[in-house]
């Protein structure tokens, strides 16, 4: 087990690498260089980046030198603003972190709850609302979602207040976020539940006279969850994607909504040091799940 | 006559799918004594599992006993209530199933689902348990208890799994024990084990059994008496001895002529001609009927009725009412 | 003996023919496995309904330009004019120099969807758009196809060392983030890449072709490992190893054998990815990087009826009632075919 924890570890740290790589030679792909597009930097400005981003160096050796700065926790400087990029995530991860875990939170017990119901009430009214339902949550892009949120709740309503810096309302944002996570995860675990149902060894239950309830509860719930659990890593790079969505629509200060607008300011330092964040952010994530999975199904073998 | 432990009475069970109604067993009837092993044999398709489940109650959703009754000790299961069930099932008769593999959730201990068949239906708990469980591991000849209690089903080979499943049948020691093919999907040394082993409980423990199987050559050794069944009815039944020496079903001739005999090896095989049947659509007479070399016109429209041959042995099948009535005629 | 003998006649005990006893044997239709599951599938009413709606929706963005005659890109204008007064006008409304034109004797094609706010007419851009869209799902998807079905079926069937490697790849490959690299690729590219101007390629824009450079490099794993996974179990089936020993080459197992068997997963996964491809799109277009303006996409379309949402809500609800009309198309479609023709299913 240990020697299996050590190379899926070893694993993501190479693949941190590999990104880390991409993204910074991408970034140096731009021909003049990224940071010598915007005309409105000062001499001053651009001689301070130069300097602080060695680009008088050879790119071999910048890459290095930034990659340093990366483990001392320097994330370098925001070229719109000027602020240390450090800061800005320490400031708006929190709150992204906060709504995504939520989000992810709702998906998982709610969408196990539907899928489980829908299974044991095959063909009745509650299957056929839940998978109504499901289906139709997994066939509408996020951003319209939120977006009629916002416009029937928040603005014609006016039942939600708007997110601003003082009212953190996080209610319509983790539900806009959660929906699809939470339709997939329904539909996920109804199969799952009616595949296991089907098992022998829900027959061999039965037969030694388990009640109808512990049959379910019991023998099946758990064979159940696995798929389920399976999907968390997939999830979780949902949410990330997800979550720039939502907190751009709804107006959160998040990393996401920051991440966006730097996307369309073409601030390539903060594009550079939040891909980096992120994608590592992701990287651990599928490790944590990966080895918790392991935890949940014995009959894996640690190759 | 002293009370039967089992008697089923004309059963009938069938399943509703989207393809139509498929009756797998079609008036079944056979009886059961205290400590008797009874053996069932037919091919897939002939309702042999489908009788044991519809005994238990554990057909699937589908599935619905339609006609008939179970008599127990007297009483009628077909009549009772899920809860009834439940009190019955473990404890009064247990079943043991193909395929060890699958029959065991994967994700608990062997000692878990052990523990749990003890819980169910005795008074025993906690330490008390456990002990119980260990003394049944070591019953069925798994040697160190302790440490497999803790251990999962897939750390198991096949035949130890089928053992884990015998001991946790005879938890509540049932007055009837049900073993569906048992060793079909064991190693052939493993067959003999395991087969060895029933037979041994069944010695010492006095349960009935009811060996559910389409391998002629399990039964022989066994069984005391036999059930041969096709198409979801009975063709005869009798002593083991009376039909493996005094067949009196086309079908049961079959089988028995298409057995590889190891003392004859020049003899060609003889294999009964035809497919298995379609039980969506059976046919009007016999079932048997369009595989059978000594097929009559009666055989086509009428199904045959039960004769009695002697006080071991009844069979089902028009020959022997034919024989019967040439007898009267040619005097 | 219990039995009335009377009641039998010595007809009753004359062997029965040949032909009586087969007509007996009622044995169930056979059908290929295709038949079956095209049987299975048109049974399926949700299965049928979302095949209604694509056809539908194809044949509308094929013939609808064709009658409709404004162009996606075109600026309203009535008489060589300008109109701009031509903005934001409700479905089936005529601004005033319209209504004046109409009035004077000429004849104008009614906006069925209203116009946008660059006086385009908007029908018009969403049929383009969904035409946009389709297309790039369905490219996008035959690449995943053509590069992990490549991959995945050299791996499988080669297996051993050289398949150790392949998957020790696909492990990293998929670790990737892939939004990330897509909006990466597409924020160097737009800087990066020219094409020669009226192109496809240049129409749809450079962000368009990181998404497909993206899609070519990293969304392949998946359809490479299904790929795989049903190879292997198929090697170890016993008609292959029946076909080598009497002599067929491998190229031959693989196009007799394992294609027709992999056909059922691989159209299932294909059905699903398109929406998959056209979510990713949507995304793009929302965050700023999609299709290149004035070419329209039902993601981009969308984007830009967040602006005077309040005033204009059908510019939302027109592009988004599309989309979900074909995600929710292509995802009944793929469980429908998945129902009839996955054989793991015990029905």
């Amino acid at each position: 087990m240990g020697k299996y924890i050590i190379k899926r570890v070893l694993l993501a740290v190479l693949t941190v690498f590999v990104i880390c790589a991409i993204t910074f030679f991408l970034m140096h792909a731009v021909p003049g260089g990224p940071f010598n597009r915007e005309k409105a930097l000062s001499d001053a400005t651009i001689a301070a980046l130069n300097a602080r981003y060695n680009l008088d160096k050879p790119t071999g050796e910048q890459f290095l030198l930034y990659m340093k700065a990366l483990l001392h926790g320097d994330f370098g400087v925001s070229l719109k603003n000027g602020r240390e990029i450090k800061a800005v995530i320490g400031e708006s991860f929190p709150i992204s972190a906060k709504l995504g875990l939520s989000a992810m939170v709702v998906a998982l017990l709610l969408g196990t709850v539907f899928g489980s119901t829908a299974a044991l009430m095959r063909n009745k009214l509650p299957d056929r609302l839940i998978v109504f339902f499901s289906t139709l949550f997994t066939a509408v892009p996020s951003f319209i979602l939120a977006t009629l949120l916002l416009l029937v709740f928040c603005i014609k309503l006016q039942w939600v207040p708007v997110w601003s810096a003082t009212s953190h309302n996080y209610f319509l944002p983790v539900l806009a976020l959660s929906a699809y996570p939470m339709a997939y995860i329904t539909r996920l675990s109804k199969t799952s539940m009616l595949d296991a149902l089907s098992q022998d060894y829900i027959r061999t239950a039965r037969a030694k006279g388990v009640s109808r309830f512990k049959m379910i509860f019991k023998h099946a719930l758990r064979n159940s969850l696995i798929p389920v659990i399976t999907y968390a890593g997939p999830q979780i790079a949902y949410i990330i994607t997800g979550s720039m969505v939502i907190e751009t629509i709804f107006t959160v200060g998040g990393l996401g909504s920051k991440f966006v607008s730097a996307i369309t300011n073409r601030d390539y330092t903060m594009i550079m040091a939040t891909t980096i964040f992120l994608a590592a952010l992701m990287v651990i994530a599928n490790l944590i799940c990966d080895l918790l999975y392991k935890l949940v199904d014995p009959r894996i073998k640690y190759d | 006559m002293s009370e039967k432990l089992l008697s089923v009475q004309d059963l009938h069970t069938s399943f509703f799918t989207d393809a139509g109604e498929v009756q797998a067993v079609n008036g079944v009837s056979f009886e059961l004594d205290p400590g008797e092993i009874l053996g069932i044999v037919g091919e897939s398709g002939s309702g042999k599992s489908v009788t044991a489940y519809s005994i238990m109650q554990i057909l699937a959703d589908t599935g619905r006993i339609t006609g008939g009754k179970i008599l127990f000790k007297g009483e009628d299961l077909s009549l009772w209530t899920e809860k009834q069930m439940q009190g019955f099932r473990g404890k009064n008769c247990s079943i043991i199933f193909q395929d060890p593999m699958t029959s065991l959730n994967p994700v608990f201990t062997i000692g878990d689902q052990m523990r749990e068949a003890v819980v169910l239906h005795t008074e025993r708990r906690g330490a008390e348990a456990d002990a119980r469980v260990m003394e049944l591991l070591e019953l069925v000849g798994i040697n160190e208890p302790a440490k497999r209690m803790k251990q999962y089903p897939f750390e198991h080979s096949g035949g130890m799994r089928q053992r884990v499943m015998i001991a946790m049948a005879l938890a509540c020691e049932p007055d009837i024990l049900i073993a569906d093919e048992p060793t079909t999907a064991l190693d052939v040394t493993i067959q003999a084990q395991i087969l060895e082993l029933i037979q041994s409980l069944q010695k010492k423990m006095g349960m009935a059994v009811i060996l559910v199987t389409h391998d002629l050559g399990v039964i022989a050794d066994m069984c005391d008496n036999i059930v041969v069944m096709y198409g979801g009815r009975i063709c005869e039944r009798g002593t083991a001895r009376e039909i493996f020496y005094n067949p009196r079903h086309e079908y049961t001739k079959g089988l028995l002529r298409s057995i590889p005999n190891v003392n004859n090896m020049k003899k060609k095989l003889v294999p009964i001609a035809g497919t298995p049947i379609n039980m969506l659509n059976l046919p009007k007479g016999c079932a048997f009927c369009p595989r059978c070399d000594a097929a009559m016109k009666i055989c086509l429209t009428e199904i045959p009725e039960e004769l009695v041959i002697n006080e071991d042995h009844k069979a089902s099948c028009w020959m022997n009412v034919k024989a019967a009535y040439e007898e009267v005629a040619g005097q | 003996m219990q039995l009335d003998l009377s009641k039998f006649s010595p007809e009753s005990f004359v062997p029965a023919t040949e032909e009586e006893k087969r007509q007996q044997d009622v044995m169930s239709e056979s059908t290929t496995f295709f038949k079956d599951g095209m049987r299975k599938l048109f049974k399926n009413p949700l299965a049928v309904l979302s095949i209604t709606l694509l056809a539908i929706i194809l044949i509308t963005i094929i013939f609808a330009p064709m009658v409709v005659p404004y162009r996606y890109e075109e600026i309203l204008s009535v008489n060589g004019k300008r109109d701009k007064g031509a903005k934001n006008l409700a479905p089936f409304t005529y601004s005033e120099m319209e209504q004046k034109y109409i009035e004077n004797g000429g004849e104008r094609f009614p906006h069925i969807f209203g116009t946008d706010e660059m006086c385009r007419d908007y029908f018009v851009r969403v049929i383009y758009a969904t035409r946009i869209s389709l297309f790039i799902g369905f490219f996008a998807s035959i690449i995943v196809l053509i590069i992990g079905m490549l991959y995945g079926s050299i791996s499988g069937y080669l297996g051993g060392r050289v398949d150790l490697i392949m998957m020790r790849i696909v492990d990293i490959i998929y670790s990737l983030p892939d939004m990330l690299m897509i909006i990466l690729l597409s924020v160097v590219f737009q800087e990066v890449l020219h094409f020669a101007s009226g192109s496809l390629l240049d129409k749809l824009g450079t962000n368009m072709v990181s998404l497909f450079i993206v899609f070519g490099l990293l969304y392949w794993v998946g359809m490479a490992r299904l790929i795989r996974g049903q190879i292997l179990s198929i090697k170890e089936n016993e008609y292959i190893l029946a076909a080598r020993s009497i002599g067929a080459k491998p190229s031959r197992i693989i196009r007799q054998h394992i294609l027709p068997n992999c056909l059922s997963v691989i159209i299932i996964s294909t059905a699903l990815q398109i929406p998959s491809a056209i979510f990713t799109e949507s995304f793009l277009s929302f965050v700023g990087i999609g299709v290149k303006a004035p070419m329209p996409s039902l993601g981009s379309l969308a984007n830009s009826a967040r602006e005077g949402l309040q005033s204009y809500p059908y510019k939302l609800i027109f592009p988004a009632v599309v989309i979900c009309l074909i995600v929710l198309s292509l995802n009944l479609l793929g469980d429908g075919l998945r129902d009839a023709f996955d054989p793991k299913l015990k029905r």
